[in-house]
Order: structure tokens, then C-alpha cells, then sequence
């Protein structure tokens, strides 16, 4: 089965068809992450994405049903230079062309992937169509261009959650998403959030001893805005009860909940087109700790009334270098994402920026200088990826222990 | 913090306090303050790894120069140590201060004093280093001189390579290693074992490439492996652990500095499972069979260990297993320095781990060095890489007959290829080819037609340096993955990849065999066949085989049908950001990222994967061309497979090329490139098997002409070249057949030297005494080298041998140097010791003998270098070998005599003349300079250690004074040959030496020595007046001489074999004398230069001098 990658800009790379027989659209991207293709296709962050992994060698460990981030695939296609034709890792439980074929997902291989990532790299993401269909290169570009594209698209309401739910592990039903078939099995992530990386503060019991003074738990609501599903893993680790909230709840309702602390979470697309978010966001500011991450950093640096860009073609990757402006140290991050905070449009709030990309100097985190609000664009929670900012999530924790301490005194 | 209260949805205070200053902008850029280097120090001493042995080889050259020109560039002093000359760390610009002087720590404690050092850094080295640093902390050495460890200091390497060390602080941060248990004595080695139970692997501690690290399955074996254990171990320790064999192998490179950022470079996964050497398996980079989660959990780990083990900057490479079947990651070993892995780690990802790490040394942070690579991003990320690597090992087996071949957890393998593709098919064949083992992939000719299941299914559990190949034979008689897979351990996803090129192979044998038997050349494949076979790494000459045509037929036609190789950017990330330096390889894409410039440009082709005869010495020659070529301003582009070497180092040469050295890879670069010219002449044989090929291709070969190369390598026209020039060769004839062969040997008389044509390192070659043994050398001969006619040579015994290397410029010639073998003929070149200028030769010879270099130079018109190998007995100069090319002395000589003479010969190839260059006539010596090589065989245990035509020394070290003698005791002190100055010498020769040996014995008994001898020997000493006492040998009783040997009752052996074939009780003497470590000889003229050594050793001190003061 021939298949094509059409772009907008009229380029065509050709590849064999192993997914299934089709046609989607959507941008173009490319990640470099080696390992985890499981968690990059099930990260509701590259909704209206077609992905091409850089890393020629893909399916080689097959599936399984605890490396997911959500329910099933996002992604609109997924190409790589060759699919394995078979599965080998103890922990798999199917390979990886069935998972891509169950669940209605194009592939196609045999694509110069390297030379399609150079093009992306000069030119730039951009509107794409992947077809396993239509051989007309003619018809394809025509396809592409017009397509709708990711800017200003709410692509937030097709991956978040359609009702608010008490996190325990298994996925949910999403917007338009379908149920997975998958079950969890429990698999233990071995490093959990407060125990390698905590940065020393306190350690859980010292936590769990003060919290069971007050016999309570810190209790988070999460905004869906495509979450993925480590994010909720790791707050659980950490004793939290995890509340997943849709991403058009109100700020009313979030905050009758009575959180100690709110998650902002990653997401997919464009934070201008989700402005029912932002407004609903500004309400709760400076009322209780929020952690922002990768759509949550840009969709608090628009509710700060500043604005986002778009990156040329974004940071997609396990290795990208973070550097923490404080400490001078560098933590090895997992970053998807296609937009940032342009933080020198923020002028009503004092902000600052508390972590840079150091292969470009982007601004990857920002805090508020008065109120308990930090943010990330890259993911601490990893999956895939290193470890190396786990801490965060434990900073996090302290932040919404000291203000629950400050509030009840 | 504000304790004020709040009332909730007031603002509370700032929680977090921050940097104060506030940065309003959407990208920050950081000035840097202050140079963040130490400035505490000036000077760092550098240690090297010395000779070239299995387990260490020029990965630490490799790593050595990159530290060298990192520090320099920062502007510290270096001062270098390192016995081996054929490095280009050694060059006298790499350092300001050089030694070249034997890596004993009384030495380097010398050479510490008189140069006082500020800092040491012990982690580039290789183990030789490392070990030394240790030594030279635990004397006191350091805190005497107030020298400090930088890099690792004394307790991480004390944590990392003490095992009981080692496996408390990996179990006090909650990861595994393998159940263990140590052992110091047999009794204490009986009782672990039964705690633990078979199989068992046991590791000696403090030894090189996990020398004598091996398995036990049973009580018998476990018994003879544990002594021989305990009797390796510098400190007679051995590890008796839990078997994890058949287990994945992961590898992790790991870089810290001193702000504690952890990066890790690069994954490695074996393909041959746990229980092969990971030396002697076939690596895979990055790791294949890792999910996410469980990669996540080895990195973290790693990350731990570094930091629990306390390496304080640098890179460490850490091994894990995964039990396949539950995932269980246990820790094999660290080492806390550069090692064999990162330099494969280095040149698979373009990261290069030895120059940050030295940068790292010296206080820099990983996030203040840039990425050379893309210019723009820092050095503190993880590289990520868009094609597959694999690295295969080169055996030498041939080499030790006799020798164990099953590959077990001690190194064996003497070189490795590196082969880079798109995809693990791709990088495999490519791989195998690079090897220079006549297979030119996977479809392996050399094993036809196998089909007993039994034998290949043998093949598979024993694993062997074959096995690859056995699994394709598995594969064709229809075994399954799983069945394989049960008998291997070998991962399923490799096992089905391999079943995948096979299956194209099919494909292309049913296409082959429903063409026309007799139709013309152009037989061929369908575009999408051939494009696919070419994707899946097939080469043409494979093709042509399967096919029935020949390699070039193959190139034609897929050239027609647009099937042709593209070249792709090793970038470090993956395409990400630009890269700006031109590191390729060659695949089968869409896109090719070659941009050929318009500048003029010569190609210097490389001598491939080490192997006993072909090593450092020929990288050293292709480095210095690709230096000298720049500094006439060339583009040079360098072509090689050998991870291992400086010159695959991206900035070495212009562009890099990381390629098999094969017809067809070498035609599409130099079809990319179109270089002004090509050099041949400096990677050894390789490069030069191929000269004929490439000219007939239109390829501009520069220098001495493959015409006059093919004159003095075919012994016909050699033969009427010498009678031409009136010069004189020992008798010889020629023969394909043994009826030949017999033919000539009796025209000649016996004895004789046979030796196939096109061979280097003497491979099959032999001295023959019988027309039996003639019988069956000439069965053995075919299989080095089929087709190819034997020389046979009168053997001259007794002779001198002299080895010369000249330059010439087509029109003059110079000699670089004159070397005296001290052993007599018929011990192959690159085996005996050599010294500079020579001692015995008068200066009548000397003179003939330059006179003969030039005309030999002159008529066959040499353009570069030329080695010549003389014999020299009765007055009579004979003329047995002309090599128009770099040889395996020329970085002795340069470092000899400080002209860096395979630079000259680049240049000259470029069209320069000697005068142009300054070189008029020989260089005069005030010192003498001894080389001596050494030899692996404490790694074959039980193989005969006597040297003979074929070579079997891995690598040399140079001894340097301004007298034989003690250059002749620091070339055996370099060699591991620590003389004694008294005790007990024991002295068993032949018939032959028995005359001359009693001077020898004299000279010994006037030392000091006590003379022992065996029967024979000792009555003639005795008759000559010598005070003896006897010995047994082997068979006449016990105690005998092993006895003695193993009681460490004898200092010195002189042993010269009786007769062609060795004697059993000789085999023995040698094979303990290695496992002992005591100073042996087998030669009367290595023996007199022992005693001469002796003699100075008693007369005088070691001094050091740096090679800068020799030069003066």
C-alpha cells in the first residue's frame, strides 16, 4: 500500500501504508524522542498532529496497556522509517501495527524521515495530509493547504474529559474520544515523584505526619485540557486526591470543589483558541497554588494578559536541556510543544522567568513573584522521557502545604 | 518567611524566593560572568594506556589527543606520559612536555618530580591509567609532590573497581547487582560457590578487559578457572558471582560535571547476550528492546551510581542486565574513566565524550561548553540519533592455533568495525563487511553449503566469533526465531531482522534463478528488488554473487535504474538544529547532504578494523596525511570504519567519511567527492588491496603508482627488478601446487620461508624444514589468501635483520631511519625488538645498504614512503622485501628521530619535493631507541609464546635513552618485562646456541646471577667453568622447572627452542613464564641484550627525558 505525506507547501515525501487504508490532516511535527512512541501517540497533546518519529526504528517493544497517556492514539498519522514486524519485550501484549490499525491510525514507513525532519526544521511545522488513499500527489497539496491547520483551533474540548472525575489510575472517556479497551494492570512506575528528585525539603513521611495531624489529604483538580496520564499518577504518588475537572468548568465550580491546589495541564494546539479556559483561569488566580504545565504555562500567560507565538517548528523531544535560572543546574527534559508565552508581553502581573531552554533560550518557566503560581512548558512528568524534574511536583506539594498551613492557620 | 496570617483569598506572600531580578523578555540570553575554569592549577600530568594489547587498544589515543588539545586549548600545560610511540597523543606538539618512558610508577614518580605537575588526570588512560594514579595515590606519590587528582579521585576509583566496594554502595541505593561472594584463597572460592550455586562466572579484581574473567558450570572447571583467577588479579581477589548469562546486556555512557548535571550520551545494547565480553560482543546502538519505562529506570540508576560512586566530573560507563523474561535490571560493573564504550559511544553519536570530559576536569559545567556539532546548542543535552550503529568485533584466532575460540566474559577480540545505517539490517551487513573477513555481508561465502543442523545448532550455543553467520545457516534450514532464540538468548527483535535479510536474500536467489544461465552481463534485479536488497545493506559484490556477476556489473546497472547511495549527517540531535561538521554515511534515501566544495581535495582511505599486523601504526600515518595535506591547504577527506581511532575523529580530517573500506563504498564516496587524489598508501594493506580496482575505475591514486606497488608485490617482476639493479635476494621460486612448491624447496634446499603473495603481518607465513611440513603449509596457505601464488624464499639463518624506512620524491630519496631487529631472522618484523640506529653494522654496510634503498627508490619511481627489509649475513646485503608504503615502523622512527616522516610523505604525494621540504640527507642520533612489541598471549592461555615468521605481537612501546642498554631495559620494562638485577636466571637451549650461550651465561654469573640450566646447557657451562645447578625439565621429574617458576624461585628465563616443532615441556616453560610474569627470552640475541641491559640497570639509574629535549 503506497502512502503520501502531502504538505502545504507542496512537498511530498512518499512512504508503504501500514496502518490502515485512509486520509487525515493535520501538522506536521517531529519528535525525537528514541524510545516511548507508545506515550507520544497516546499524549492528547498532538491531537491535529501527524508525527514523524526521527528515530528510524519504531515498534520494537510493541505495546502494552500501562504505557499510555491516555485512552488510545491522538495522533492524526504516525510515520517512521521502518515499523517492526515483531514485538519483542516481556511486557508487551500486542504489536504495535495491530494497536495502530485497532484503533484507526495511518502509518506509513519507509520515509526519508530525516530528510522530511530537515524540511520541517527549515520551513517549519505546517499544514499536512497523510493519505494511504489518494495517489494524486496533486490532490493531496491541494488537500493540505487547505486544510484548517492548528492556529487558533479549540482542540482542547475533542481530548478533555466530558465530566469530573476522582483519578484512579484508569482512563477516562474523553470529549470525542473513545473508550480504550485496555486495561490498566497496574504497572509501577519505580521512581516516583517524591522520591529521587524531591529536592530535600521534606520527605513524604515528614508530610504525611503533618497532613494526618490535620487528618486530611491535599486535594488537586486538574483542568482536562488533554492530560496526560502520569501528570495524575504522579500527584497520586505524592498522597494527593486528584480530581479531573473538563476544561470548561467554571471557576465557580472549580473552586466550590475547595482545592488545595489546581493543575493546569498539558494540552493540545493553540491556547488562542481556548479563551473560555483563560477567562475561567484569571478567576481563580491568586486564590490557590496553581502548577501550569506545557498548555497550562501559555494558557496562564495569557490569563496574566500577556500573549503567546508560535515556534517554528516547537521542541519535541527527551533531551532537550533545561536550565533552572536560580540554581545554574540543568535538568534533561521531554518537551512537546508547538507554542510559548512570550513573557515580555506581560505587563499587569510581576512574573518572572525561573527556566530556559538553553538550545534556544525560550523561556520554558515562569513564576508569579507574589502569588503561589508556578509554571512549566516542558513536562516534568516525563513518560517518555527523564526523570530529572520530578521535583516539581513535590515543589508543588510544599507550595500547597505552606498556603494550606497560611489559610488555616 | 512572612508568619503573618491570611485569610484565604488574600494574597498570600511570596513563597518562593528567587532570583531577584526580573526578566522581561520571550528569550534570555545568559552572560557569562567569570571564565568559570580552575585557575589554581597550570600544569596537568596526563597518563596514556601504553602498548596496544586486547582490552586496550587506540580508543585511548583516540581519547588521550582529544584531552591533550582540549586542555592545551584552555591554556594549561600538559605533560604526557606514554610508552607507546605509534600515538598521536606522543606528536611533540600535543604537549608541551612528552615522555615516552615505561608506565611503571618509579617512572612516572621521576618524571612527576622533575616536572611537578599541579594536577593529574587519571580517567584517559584506560585502566593502565587509572591503575597508575591509584598506585602513585597509595605511595604517596601524589601528597608528596602535592599533586591532585582531578577528574576521579582516589575513593570514587577505589568504589567503582573494588568489587565488595562496588556492590555496597550500589546495594545502599536500593539497585541489585548479581549475588557475589570473594574469594582470596581456594578454600574461601569452594565455599562461595556452594552458597551461590552453578553456573558461576568468576572475576579476578585489578585486571585489564576482564582478563581471566570466566564461567564455570561445574566443579572441575570451577576449580581450574578460580586459580587461574586468583593468580591474575594484581591483588589475588577474585569475585565468584551469581550467573546472569543469556541475560540482555545494556550499556549506559554517562557524563557528570561538577554542578552535578548528569547527561547520559549514549545506550548500547549487545546482541550477543550476557556471558560474551562486551569487547568480543556485537554492540547496538542506541538500545532497541527498551520500552520507555524500563530505559527511564536505567537511566536513573546510572544517574545514582555516578553520584553514590562519587566520579566527580567526566564520563563513567556503567553495564546492566535485564532478565528478559521479568524484567529484572541488575549492575554488572562501572568504570569510572573513558573507556573502549565511549569511544564507540563517541563517534556512533558525534558527542565527544573524552575532550568535554577533560573540560569538564578543569571546572567547566556542561552548559558552558558548546556542542561542536551544531555550534549554537550547549554540550548539556542528550544526543539523539536517527539511524543504527552497530559494532562488530575482529578475531585473530587464526593467529593462536591451538588457542580456546569460544568467546566467555575475557576479551579476545583485537579490533572492531563500526558501521553506521539507517536501519539495524543496514548497519549489520555494512558491518560485516568492514571487517575484512571475505564476507561482504551477512550471505558469507566462506561457509558454504552447511546443512547439519546438529553442527549449526552447536555452532549457536557455543558462542563463537562465527555465530552471526551461524544464525543465518539456522535461519535458511528453517529453524524458527523461538528455537533460536532458546538455544542463543539472542533477543527475538535481532533474530527476526536477520530472518528478514535473509528473506530478501531468498527473494534475489529465486529472481537469479529463473534468469538465462547463459545470458550476457547485464544481469541484474527490478528496480524495487535491487532498491530494497541495497536498503537492506546487501552489497554489489554480494549481489553479483547471489546473481552470478561481478560487483561492477551490479554498480552499473543499479546506477541505471537510479539506485544509488545517498549520504546522511551524524548530527548528535537528530536533525534538529544545523550541523556544521561533515561527519557521513552512506544509506539508501531519498535526500543526500553531501555538499562536495569546490576546493582542491585529496581522500586518505584507512586501514579499517585493527588486527594483529594492521593497527594504530597505519592510523597514525593516515592522521599525519590528513594534517600534512592541510597544512598545504587541501580539503582532506578521510575514509574509515574503525571507532576506535583518531582518525574518525569528526575534526581530524575536513570531512569524515564513516565507511567500510570496500570497492564499492570508496567508488560513491570518491563519485560524491571527485577528490584531485586518493592516498592508499598509509592505511596498510587494506587501502592498498583495493589501488588496482580504483585506477582501473579512473580513480587519481597519488604517489607511488599501484603499477610499481604490483612490481615489488609480485615476485616476478621483483625478481628481474633486482637483477636489474644488480642486487642480491635470498634464493627463492614461486608455486600454486605443492608439486611446485616441492620443486623449488629442492632446487633451494631447505630450509625455507613460504608465504602467500598480498599478505601483511605474515599471515600463514612459516619456516619450513621438510617436505612434510611444506605438504601441508601449502593446504593451510589457500585458505589465507585462495588464488594467490606462495613465495618461497631460501631462509637464511643466523642473519641480521634490518628494517629500513625511506622517503622519496620520485626523483631522491632520504632514509628516515636504519633499524637493527636484535632478533636474527626469521622472527617476523613486527615481532622483534629493533633498535636505532643500529649497534652491530658497520659502516661499509650501512652505506650499501642506503645506496641500495635509493636506486630501489629510484626505479620504482617511489613517491612517499618505502620499506624495505634487508638480511645481512657474511657481508652479503639481501634484499627480502620492498614495501612502496607507510609501514608499521614509521611512527617508531618518527618519534626516534622527531621528524614526523609520513607528514613528508603526504606532502611529497602532493607533489612536493624533499628539497622543497627541508629534508636533505639521514638524520643523525645522539640517543638509541629500542622498540619492543608485545604480545597477547596471557589471553590464550596455553598457546606456545615463540615467535616465528607469522606476527603475533598487538602493539610496541618505545625505550629511549642515550645508550642501548638502557633504552633496551625501558623498552622491556614498557613491555611488562621487569629485568631482575640479581636472583636466579635458568638457562635450556638448543644445540645450535649451546657455543655461544656460555658467554651469555658468563656475563649472568658475573652479575650476581645464580645460573640454573637443564641437562644439556649445563654441561657445557659446567665444561666451560661455569658454577650450574641443574634443573629438571618437564618430563624428567619433579621438582622441575615449572615448579620453580611457579614458586617464583627463577628471575629469568632464557629458553631457545629445541628443533621446528616445540616441545611440550618448552610450550609449558613459556606459557608460565607469561602467566608469572617472569622476563623471558627465546633468542640468544634477545638474550645478550638482556644481559646488556642487566648490565646497565647495575651501573646506573633510570632517568627520564622528555621527547622535546632529545629534539634539541
Amino acid at each position: 500500500m503506497k502512502g503520501f505525506i502531502a504538505l502545504e507547501d507542496g512537498t511530498v515525501f512518499e512512504g508503504k501504508g501500514l496502518g490502515i487504508e485512509g486520509e487525515r490532516e493535520g501538522e506536521i511535527v517531529f519528535n525525537t524522542s528514541m524510545m516511548g512512541y507508545q506515550e507520544i501517540m497516546t499524549d492528547p497533546s498532538y491531537k491535529g498532529q501527524i508525527v514523524a518519529m526521527t528515530y528510524p526504528l519504531i515498534g520494537n517493544y510493541g505495546v502494552n496497556s500501562e504505557d499510555i497517556e491516555s485512552g488510545g492514539p491522538k495522533v492524526e498519522g504516525f510515520i517512521a522509517r521502518e515499523f517492526s514486524k515483531i514485538t519483542s519485550n516481556y511486557r508487551a501484549q500486542d504489536d504495535l501495527l495491530n494497536y495502530l490499525r485497532k484503533h484507526g491510525i495511518i502509518a506509513l514507513e519507509e520515509v526519508d524521515t530525516r530528510a522530511l525532519t530537515k524540511h520541517i526544521r527549515t520551513r517549519g511545522a505546517m499544514k499536512a495530509v497523510i493519505s494511504t488513499r489518494d495517489n494524486s500527489v496533486e490532490n493531496l497539496i491541494r488537500k493540505a493547504k487547505s486544510s484548517q491547520g492548528i492556529v487558533g483551533r479549540d482542540l482542547v474540548k475533542e481530548v478533555t474529559c466530558a465530566t469530573p472525575y476522582v483519578f484512579s489510575e484508569s482512563p477516562r472517556e474523553e470529549g470525542r474520544g473513545t473508550q480504550d479497551d485496555n486495561s490498566s494492570s497496574g504497572f509501577a512506575v519505580r521512581s516516583s515523584a517524591g522520591e529521587d528528585f524531591n529536592t530535600g525539603r521534606r520527605t513524604p513521611d515528614e508530610v504525611n505526619s503533618q497532613l494526618a495531624t490535620r487528618n486530611s489529604q491535599l486535594s488537586v483538580v486538574v483542568m482536562d485540557y488533554g492530560v496526560k496520564m502520569n501528570i495524575l499518577r504522579l500527584l497520586r504518588d505524592l498522597g494527593c486526591r486528584v480530581i479531573v475537572a473538563p476544561a470548561f468548568t467554571t471557576a465557580n465550580a472549580i473552586l466550590a470543589m475547595n482545592p488545595d491546589g489546581i493543575l493546569l495541564s498539558n494540552g493540545p494546539g493553540d491556547p488562542e483558541g481556548v479563551p473560555y479556559a483563560v477567562e475561567e483561569i484569571r478567576k481563580f488566580l491568586g486564590r490557590v497554588p496553581i502548577f501550569g504545565i506545557c498548555l497550562g504555562q501559555q494558557l496562564l500567560g495569557l490569563a496574566y494578559g500577556g500573549k503567546t507565538y508560535k515556534l517554528k517548528f516547537g521542541h519535541r523531544g527527551a533531551n532537550q536541556p533545561i536550565k533552572e535560572l536560580a540554581t545554574g543546574k540543568v535538568y534533561i527534559t521531554s518537551e512537546n510543544h508547538g507554542f510559548a508565552v512570550d513573557l515580555a508581553s506581560i505587563k499587569d502581573q510581576p512574573v518572572r522567568a525561573t527556566h530556559i531552554n538553553l538550545n534556544d533560550n525560550t523561556v520554558e518557566g515562569i513564576e508569579h513573584e507574589v502569588w503561589p503560581i508556578f509554571s512549566v512548558q516542558y513536562h516534568p512528568e516525563a513518560s517518555p522521557g527523564p526523570h530529572d524534574s520530578y521535583g516539581l511536583f513535590a515543589r508543588f506539594r510544599e507550595m500547597m502545604i505552606d498556603f494550606k498551613q497560611k489559610v488555616d492557620g | 518567611m512572612d508568619e503573618q496570617e491570611n485569610e484565604k483569598g488574600q494574597l498570600p506572600n511570596p513563597i518562593h524566593a528567587f532570583t531577584r531580578t526580573r526578566i522581561y523578555a520571550s528569550t534570555v540570553s545568559l552572560e557569562r560572568k567569570t571564565l568559570p575554569k580552575r585557575t589554581d592549577i597550570q600544569s596537568i600530568m596526563l597518563i596514556g594506556s601504553g602498548a596496544i594489547v586486547i582490552g586496550q587498544a587506540c580508543e585511548f589515543d583516540y581519547s588521550g589527543s582529544q584531552a591533550c588539545k582540549a586542555l592545551r586549548e584552555e591554556g594549561y600545560k600538559v605533560i604526557l606520559v606514554n610508552s607507546n610511540p605509534a600515538t598521536i597523543m606522543t606528536d611533540p606538539d600535543m604537549a608541551e612536555r612528552i615522555y615516552v618512558e615505561p608506565l611503571i610508577p618509579e617512572v612516572l614518580e621521576e618524571i612527576i618530580r622533575v616536572e611537578r605537575p599541579d594536577a593529574l588526570l587519571p580517567t584517559i588512560g584506560g585502566q593502565t591509567g587509572l591503575n597508575l594514579a591509584v598506585i602513585l595515590s597509595e605511595r604517596g606519590v601524589l601528597d608528596k609532590y602535592n599533586v591532585g587528582l582531578i577528574g576521579a579521585d582516589y575513593q570514587a576509583i577505589k568504589k567503582a573497581e573494588d568489587r565488595e566496594e562496588f556492590k555496597a554502595a550500589i546495594e545502599s541505593i536500593n539497585l541489585e547487582v548479581p549475588r557475589s561472594g570473594l574469594a582470596y584463597t581456594m578454600e574461601e572460592a569452594k565455599k562461595v560457590a556452594r552458597e551461590i550455586g552453578f553456573p558461576l562466572i568468576i572475576r579476578p579484581s585489578y585486571t585489564l578487559g576482564g582478563t581471566g574473567a570466566s564461567v564455570a558450570y561445574n566443579v572441575d572447571e570451577f576449580e581450574l578457572l578460580a586459580r587461574r583467577g586468583l593468580e591474575s588479579s594484581m591483588i589475588s581477589e577474585i569475585l565468584i558471582e551469581e550467573s546472569v548469562i543469556g541475560w540482555k546486556e545494556f550499556e549506559l555512557e554517562v557524563m557528570r560535571d561538577k554542578r552535578d548535571n548528569v547527561v547520559i550520551i549514549c545506550s548500547i545494547e549487545n546482541l550477543d547476550p550476557m556471558g560474551v565480553h562486551t569487547g568480543d560482543s556485537i554492540t547496538v546502538a542506541p538500545a532497541q528492546t527498551l520500552t520507555d519505562k524500563e530505559y527511564q529506570a536505567m537511566r536513573d540508576a546510572a544517574i545514582r551510581i555516578i553520584r553514590e560512586i562519587g566520579v566527580e566530573t567526566g564520563g563513567s560507563n556503567i553495564q546492566f542486565a535485564v532478565n528478559q523474561d521479568t524484567g529484572r535490571m541488575v549492575v554488572i560493573e562501572m568504570n569510572p574513566r573513558v573507556s573502549r564504550s565511549s569511544a564507540l559511544a563517541s563517534k556512533a553519536t558525534g558527542f565527544p565524550i573524552a575532550k568535554i570530559a577533560a573540560k569538564l576536569a578543569v571546572g567547566y559545567t556542561l552548559d558552558e561548553i558548546p556542542n561542536d556539532i551544531t555550534k549554537k546548542t550547549p554540550a548539556s543535552f542528550e544526543p539523539t540519533i536517527d539511524y543504527c550503529v552497530v559494532k562488530i568485533p575482529r578475531f585473530t584466532f587464526e593467529k593462536f592455533r591451538g588457542t580456546d575460540e569460544t568467546l566467555t566474559v575475557s576479551m579476545k577480540s583485537v579490533g572492531e568495525a563500526m558501521s553506521i545505517g539507517r536501519t539495524f539490517k543496514e548497519a549489520l551487513q555494512k558491518g560485516l563487511r568492514s571487517l575484512e573477513i571475505g564476507a561482504f555481508g551477512l550471505a558469507d561465502n566462506r561457509l558454504p553449503g552447511l546443512t547439519d543442523v546438529e553442527f549449526i545448532k552447536q555452532k549457536l550455543l557455543t558462542p563463537n566469533k562465527d555465530r552471526i553467520f551461524y544464525l543465518r545457516h539456522a535461519i535458511r534450514l528453517g529453524m524458527d526465531i523461538e528455537a533460536i532464540y532458546n538455544i542463543t538468548k539472542i533477543d527475538r527483535w535481532f533474530l527476526k531482522n536477520i530472518a528478514e535479510i535473509i528473506e530478501c536474500e531468498r527473494e534475489i536467489e529465486a529472481y537469479a534463478k529463473d534468469l538465462p544461465i547463459f545470458s550476457d552481463s547485464t544481469n541484474s534485479l527490478p528496480e524495487d528488488l535491487m532498491r530494497r536488497a541495497k536498503r537492506y545493506g546487501f552489497s554489489d559484490r554480494q549481489l553479483g554473487g547471489i546473481i552470478g556477476t561481478d560487483e561492477l556489473t551490479i554498480r552499473a546497472s543499479r546506477k541505471q535504474e537510479g539506485v544509488r547511495s545517498v549520504f546522511k549527517l551524524v548530527d548528535t540531535c537528530a536533525a534538529e538544529f544545523e550541523a556544521y561538521t561533515p561527519y557521513y554515511y552512506s544509506t539508501y534515501e531519498q535526500e543526500n547532504e553531501s555538499r562536495p566544495s569546490d576546493r582542491k581535495k585529496i581522500m586518505i582511505l584507512g586501514g579499517g578494523p585493527n588486527r594483529i599486523g594492521q593497527g594504530i601504526e597505519f592510523d597514525y600515518c593516515c592522521v599525519h596525511a590528513s594534517f600534512a595535506l592541510k597544512e598545504l591547504g587541501y580539503e582532506t577527506i578521510m575514509v574509515n570504519s574503525n571507532p576506535e581511532t583518531v582518525s574518525t575523529d569528526y575534526d581530524t580530517s575536513d570531512k569524515l567519511y564513516f565507511e567500510p573500506l570496500t570497492l564499492e563504498n570508496v567508488l560513491d564516496i570518491v563519485e560524491q567527492e571527485k577528490p584531485d587524489g586518493v592516498i592508499v598508501q598509509f592505511g596498510g594493506q587494506t587501502p592498498l588491496n583495493l589501488a588496482v580496482a580504483l585506477k582501473k575505475e579512473g580513480v587519481p591514486i597519488i604517489g607511488t603508482t599501484p603499477e610499481s606497488i604490483d612490481v615489488a608485490e609480485d615476485r616476478d617482476k621483483f625478481k628481474s627488478l633486482l637483477k636489474k639493479l644488480n642486487l642480491t635476494q635470498p634464493e627463492n621460486g614461486i608455486a600454486v601446487t605443492f608439486d611446485e612448491a616441492k620443486e623449488v624447496a629442492n632446487v633451494i634446499g631447505y630450509p625455507v620461508v613460504v608465504r602467500p603473495s598480498y599478505v601483511l603481518g605474515g599471515r600463514a607465513m612459516e619456516i619450513v624444514y621438510t617436505e612434510e611440513d611444506l605438504q601441508s603449509f601449502m593446504e593451510r596457505a589457500t585458505e589465507a589468501s585462495p588464488e594467490k601464488p606462495i613465495l618461497i624464499d631460501k631462509f637464511l639463518e643466523d642473519a641480521l635483520e634490518i628494517d629500513v624506512d625511506a622517503v622519496a620524491d620520485g626523483e631522491r630519496c632520504v632514509l628516515a631511519g636504519i633499524m637493527e631487529h636484535i632478533e636474527e631472522a626469521g622472527i617476523h618484523s613486527g615481532d622483534s625488538a629493533s633498535v636505532l640506529p643500529p649497534y652491530s653494522l658497520d659502516d661499509e654496510v650501512i652505506e650499501r645498504i642506503k645506496r641500495y634503498t635509493y636506486s630501489l627508490a629510484k626505479d620504482l619511481n617511489v613517491v612517499g614512503l618505502m620499506n624495505i627489509q634487508y638480511a645481512v649475513k657474511n657481508d652479503v646485503v639481501y634484499v627480502l622485501e620492498v614495501n612502496p608504503r607507510a609501514s608499521r615502523t614509521v611512527p617508531f622512527v618518527s618519534k626516534a628521530t622527531g621528524i614526523q616522516w609520513a607528514k613528508i610523505a603526504a606532502k611529497l604525494m602532493a607533489g612536493k619535493r624533499l628539497s622543497d621540504l627541508g629534508i636533505e640527507k639521514e638524520v643523525q642520533l645522539r640517543h638509541v631507541a629500542v622498540k619492543e612489541s608485545v604480545f597477547p598471549f596471557n589471553k590464550f592461555y596455553g598457546v606456545d609464546t615463540i615467535l616465528g615468521p607469522e606476527m603475533k605481537s598487538t602493539g610496541e612501546v618505545m625505550g629511549i635513552d642515550a645508550r642501548f642498554g638502557k633504552a633496551f631495559w625501558k623498552a622491556q620494562l614498557g613491555a611488562g618485562q621487569d629485568l631482575p638485577s640479581k636472583g636466579a636466571v635458568v638457562l635450556s637451549v638448543n644445540n645450535k646456541d649451546k657455543r655461544n650461550v656460555v658467554f651469555i651465561a658468563k656475563k649472568l654469573s658475573d652479575l650476581g646471577f645464580t645460573i640454573f640450566a637443564t641437562k644439556g646447557t649445563g654441561k657445557v657451562l659446567v665444561n666451560n667453568g661455569l658454577d650450574v645447578k641443574f634443573v629438571n625439565k618437564v618430563s624428567e621429574g619433579r621438582p622441575h622447572l615449572v615448579d620453580m617458576i611457579k614458586n617464583g624461585e627463577i628471575h629469568l628465563i632464557i629458553n631457545t627452542p629445541r628443533g621446528r616443532n616445540p616441545k611440550m615441556d618448552e610450550v609449558a616453560i613459556r606459557a608460565n613464564a607469561v602467566q608469572y610474569k617472569v622476563p623471558y627470552t627465546t633468542t640468544l640475541s634477545g638474550a645478550q641484550a638482556v644481559v646488556n641491559a642487566i648490565e646497565s640497570m647495575k651501573t646506573g639509574r633510570l632517568s627520564v627525558k622528555a621527547l622535546q629535549d632529545y629534539y634539541k
